[in-house]
């Protein structure tokens, strides 16, 4: 209790400072946390994977499209429980910067496929029963103030055209990680359309999406796909969903790449931030734990004096940072949040906001520490007075 | 450099010795290896029976902690902790209980009659209470052997006062053993012995009056 007391009273010896530096500590830990949390709600669709789902896509590229036939083979192929497909849409609605994600899905199998989206049966009916019927996301629709019954329309960019939909449902996440921007409506509707407007493009989806019996034997049931469509004129690739995702995120891995350096550099000057403050106050101290090993005090006590000082400084900081990331994060996802979808800080972004603290503050105390254990007493004595 | 040259002298038990000299005699250095704050390149100091010169800086640490008590020009109090904090501090290094280390700092702080400023900061002490307050640090743990570098260099007349009838009714009431170093006279004339160094060398004993 004594030894708190007196590194809580060292530490803020100099209020002003320790203040400044408390401030510094709270602003990186809080540009930490955002930056991990950026990182992490870019791995996000990743940590959110099936295990029992698998993705077939064409093996040449995601962008060419495989023919609605396969969906009978695939789902004869031994270990699928059922098969589904989405084909990404590119819909624009009103203008470009409303970007959101928009499929043509089949929607009766796809809302089973997807047990992380909740629609309320009501709604899954009306959907089911109107050709031109789509579903949004809760914050999708709160973010553009959509109510069930609106007719929404978007401008094709892949299929050109201006498309009318009305929205039967609005479905929320069961999960805190599941995507709630995400709007998808009858492929029905866009393949009887592709047939009168651009035949040769009609028939095509843009995946499938399978989901297994067994999630064990989903790398075998992979294979047996691919194996069933070999040397077809569409050939397939089939993936977990993990895999299939990372794929997507791996396309972007040099800004994840950079984010992660950013973030390094934070380390860093928290690290310089808290090391210019505890050499400071070490060597304005250096008589005083001089008289502290002249009572008996050893190198361990002076270090734990010094290191504990260290961690005072920079835990206060530390939890202020994470006090604030929390609000902060929140704010930040509802700027960006057709970007990011779930902009939560998680507990393994807190864990390394502490991790980082606590090596920050052992770096920060060892020179101190050493320089106030190797100067000998009478030298420190000899700088009081 | 060498400070000091063949010195070899005795202090008895309950002795109260003044070194003198001008500065740069090396008095303070000597107090310093007496201490075991400082080491001597050759020779022995054997202090109580124990050659402090072949002590580890653990072991020395611990041998300072038991059997030496400290008293500073400058009363070297830790600016933040209080009174009784600060007489506290060298019991940390103790066994004793919490209940234990009260009652030997009130002791103390009776001794140098303080009783009724333990709250109190050192900047909210005066210099002959701060002195009289690090003497009380000195005491607390009973250690067998004072040793006071300047103690009076730093105070008024009437605080130097205090604090030498301080270490007169240590000397005389508790039996330590008190090792001063000092420019003062009139703070040698209340030692038991006194001897002057001059350049690195002891010269002899000045008797004033018996243990």
């Amino acid at each position: 209790m004594f030894i708190l007391k007196l590194l809580l009273k060292n530490a803020f010896r100099h209020k002003l400072r320790t203040g400044l530096t408390i401030l510094g500590i709270t602003i990186a830990v809080l540009a930490f946390g955002l930056l991990r949390t950026v990182i992490t709600t870019w791995y996000m669709g990743v940590e959110a994977s099936s295990a029992n789902r698998l993705w077939t896509r064409n093996a040449v590229s995601l962008v060419f499209s495989l023919p609605i036939s396969y969906k009978e083979k695939i789902r004869q192929v031994d270990g699928v429980k059922f098969v589904s497909h989405a084909t990404w849409f590119g819909g624009v609605y009103v203008d470009e910067k409303n970007f959101f994600a928009n499929f043509a899905v089949d929607p009766e199998t796809y809302l089973d496929a997807m047990s992380e989206y909740y629609v309320p049966p009501e709604e899954r009916k009306s959907l089911l029963r109107d050709r031109k019927g789509a579903i949004a996301g809760r914050k999708l629709a709160n973010r553009f103030g959509w109510k069930i019954g609106d007719t929404i329309v978007l401008k094709g960019t892949i299929y050109p055209g201006t498309w009318e939909f009305v929205l039967r449902g609005i479905y929320r996440g069961t999960r805190k990680d599941a995507d709630e921007t995400v709007f998808f409506f009858q492929w029905d509707y866009l393949n009887e359309t592709l047939k009168k407007t651009a035949p040769s493009r009609a028939d095509q989806v843009g995946a499938f999406i399978e989901v297994v019996k067994d999630s064990n034997a989903a790398a075998a049931v992979a294979s047996r796909i691919d194996a069933t469509f070999k040397n077809s004129l569409a050939e397939t690739l089939t993936e977990t969903e993990k895999a299939f995702v990372l794929g997507f995120i791996s396309m972007s891995e040099t800004i994840i790449t950079a984010i992660q350096l950013v973030s390094l550099v934070v380390i860093a000057i928290i690290l310089a931030v808290v090391g210019n403050t505890m050499a400071m106050t070490a060597r304005e101290r250096i008589g005083e734990y001089a008289v502290l090993k002249t009572l008996g005090f050893g190198g361990w006590r002076i270090a734990g004096l010094i290191v504990g000082e260290s961690l005072v400084i920079t835990c206060s900081g530390c939890l202020v940072g994470i006090l604030l990331s929390f609000p902060t994060a929140n704010a930040f996802g509802k700027a960006l949040e057709q970007y990011f979808p779930a902009f939560n800080v998680t507990l393994k972004t807190i864990y390394l906001d502490i991790g980082a603290s606590l090596i920050v503050a052992f770096i920060a105390a060892i020179i101190p520490t050493w320089r106030a254990i190797k100067t000998p007493i009478a030298d420190g004595l000899r700088r009081i007075g | 450099m060498q400070v000091l040259t063949d010195i070899t002298f005795d202090i008895d038990e309950g002795e109260f010795l003044a070194l003198m000299g001008p500065s740069g005699s090396g008095k303070s250095t000597l107090l310093n290896l007496i201490a075991g704050i400082d080491k001597a390149d050759s020779g022995t100091i054997v202090v109580a029976g124990v050659d402090i010169t072949v002590l580890s800086e653990t072991e020395l640490a611990a041998w300072r902690a038991a059997h030496v008590g400290f008293i500073f020009q400058f009363y070297n109090l830790i600016p933040v902790l209080t009174a009784f904090e600060n007489v506290e501090l060298p019991l940390l290094l103790t066994n004793l209980s919490r209940k234990e280390r009260r009652e030997h700092v009130e002791l103390a702080l009776s001794i140098v009659n303080l009783s009724d400023r333990t709250d109190h900061r050192p900047s909210q002490l005066s210099g002959g209470e701060q002195q009289r307050v690090a003497i009380a640090r000195a005491v607390v743990t009973d250690p067998d052997i004072l040793v006071a570098d300047e103690p009076t260099g730093d105070l008024d007349r009437a605080s130097a006062e205090e604090v030498l009838t301080l270490m007169d009714r240590l000397s005389h009431e508790s039996g330590k053993t008190i090792i001063m170093v000092t420019h003062d006279p009139k703070a040698a004339e209340r030692a038991h012995k006194v001897r002057r160094l001059e350049k690195g060398f002891l010269n002899d004993v000045h008797s004033q009056t018996a243990p």
